[in-house]
């Protein structure tokens, strides 16, 4: 069966990034050399059209923080050039009235702005970095240029009790979108899993509150709500199936499924500078290694609930995770012989500091 | 809806990779038949409702589309992709 065409392309620009989210997606070991060798602009342009080519729709550009890239302006009109839709995937503090102006001028379609909480101080506790102000700052800007704004908040214990403020201040800042993305864990938030992972009752109230701005506001901000994995019993097709629907790739160039997939055993990466993008994603070992169902063991294999081809198993990242073996059922699945752990996840022991994402070695701050 | 126009930042387009119409979106696309793309080729925020009914039936010969444009413009309204420039 040839692969369905793929809709999404992230590219990672760099992992450099002046804030230190504990709940980071990237990988632990961001201050590796290979990371430090990113593409050059040439490298990223021809990615772009490759992409185009094989169907892709919407570009993020994202990292660490793109904005540390000087050659942005540049991928931005490469990536209109190509008829690619893109987003700008900041924390805003770099977010200055020039360069924002030379990204519209260069066919950028839309920002979207992590803030790490409604609260100034607690933002800035979070981040690791002074920089509630600047969001704010670079989020009113994205209106005054004309783009269309998303605001991100991820979610944690720490923060969900705001939600209330949260969606309010999206409505201040007249965004388009909010995302509110339940941490997911993987990346620098399995670290922090202690730190991060919400109370059940706490989800409930953040829901509720989701529900009563969406009657209350309607339309006018689409608020995104995903709920964590860990707190139901089947799970989401991570990525929208591997090799479905997304490419990501990272820095220096390597193209991944999703974006944890660095941590999966065995699992050669293909680099874009030595492949086309359409040879990686039609004829890779690592695009096709979980690609539709042949793979699946038991109890995915004769799942009684015909959801194979719903979540496609579930997320392979935590499936390796919380069993050991990349190619066993998500244990989010109440059919899994792991579920247990699942459950016993969800009552962590608990603390309230943080390991800070860092380039060097994390340290307890 | 008065004077319909499409949501910040949404962009119309041919696809010539998957030949279709599709309206692009923030993290989201919109495939879009070719009546549809029509329409909402005339929602520029200028045009009034009544102006891009007539302007599309006497295209297509004097049938009366007003159904089919209202039904697809006040859809998408729900959805939030297109809003009310009189507003
Ligand atoms: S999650 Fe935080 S630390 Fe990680 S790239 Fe985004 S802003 Fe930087
Ligand atoms: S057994 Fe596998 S396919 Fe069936 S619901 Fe669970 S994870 Fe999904």
């Amino acid at each position: 069966m040839p692969p369905s065409r793929p809709s999404t392309l992230i590219a990672e620009l760099s992992y450099q990034c002046p804030l230190h989210c504990p709940y980071c997606s990237n990988p632990l070991e961001i201050g590796d050399a290979r990371y430090r060798d990113e593409l050059a602009s040439d490298d990223w342009v021809r990615v772009f059209e490759q992409a185009r080519a094989l169907g892709v729709l919407q570009l993020a550009l994202t990292g660490g923080e793109p904005m540390l890239r000087r050659d942005l302006p540049a991928l931005c009109a490469a990536a209109r050039d190509a008829g690619l839709y893109s987003s700008l995937i900041t924390a805003g503090t770099l977010f200055s009235d020039e360069r924002a102006r030379a990204l519209r001028d260069a066919g950028l379609d839309h920002v979207q702005i992590s803030i790490q909480s409604p609260d100034p101080q607690e933002n800035d506790r979070i981040a690791g970095n002074r920089s509630f102000a600047s969001k704010i700052d670079a989020a009113r800007l994205t209106r005054e240029l004309g783009f269309p704004l998303t605001i991100n908040c991820v979610l944690h214990r720490q923060n969900l009790d705001r939600i209330e403020e949260i969606l309010e201040l999206a409505l201040t800042l007249d965004a388009q979108r909010l995302e509110l993305a339940n941490t997911q864990y993987y990346g620098w938030a399995a670290v922090n899993q202690d730190a991060l992972m919400p109370t059940a009752e706490q989800l409930q109230r953040g829901e509720e509150a989701v529900q009563r701005f969406r009657e209350r506001v309607g339309p006018r901000v689409d608020v995104l709500w995903v709920l964590p994995d860990l707190h139901e019993d089947l799970p989401k097709p991570c990525m929208g199936g591997w090799g479905r629907t997304a490419i990501v790739v990272g820095p220096s160039g390597d193209a991944l499924p999703c974006q944890a997939a660095t941590t999966i055993p065995g699992l050669e990466l293909p680099n874009v500078r030595e492949h086309s993008l359409e040879w990686i994603w039609t004829e890779s070992d690592a695009f096709a290694r979980f690609r539709g169902t042949d793979w699946m063991q038991e109890p995915c294999r004769s799942c009684p609930l015909g959801r194979q081809e719903v979540d496609w198993g579930g997320c392979r990242c935590q499936a390796l995770r919380l069993t050991g073996d990349a190619a066993a059922t998500d244990p989010v699945c109440r059919l899994s012989p792991h579920h247990d752990r699942v459950v016993a996840a969800r009552e962590p022991a608990r603390t309230d500091e943080f390991v800070y994402r860092a380039i060097r070695r994390p340290a307890r701050v | 809806m008065t004077r319909p126009r499409l949501v910040t930042g949404a962009r119309l387009r041919y696809d010539e990779v998957r030949a279709e119409h599709q309206m692009l979106v923030p993290e989201g696309v919109v495939r879009l038949n070719a009546t549809a793309a029509e329409v909402l080729e005339l929602c520029d925020g200028e045009r009034s409702l009544d102006e891009i009914v007539s302007a599309l039936s006497e295209r297509y010969g004097g049938g009366d589309l007003r159904g089919d444009v209202v039904g697809l413009v006040e859809g998408l309204a729900q959805r939030g992709l297109v809003v009310d420039a009189a507003v």
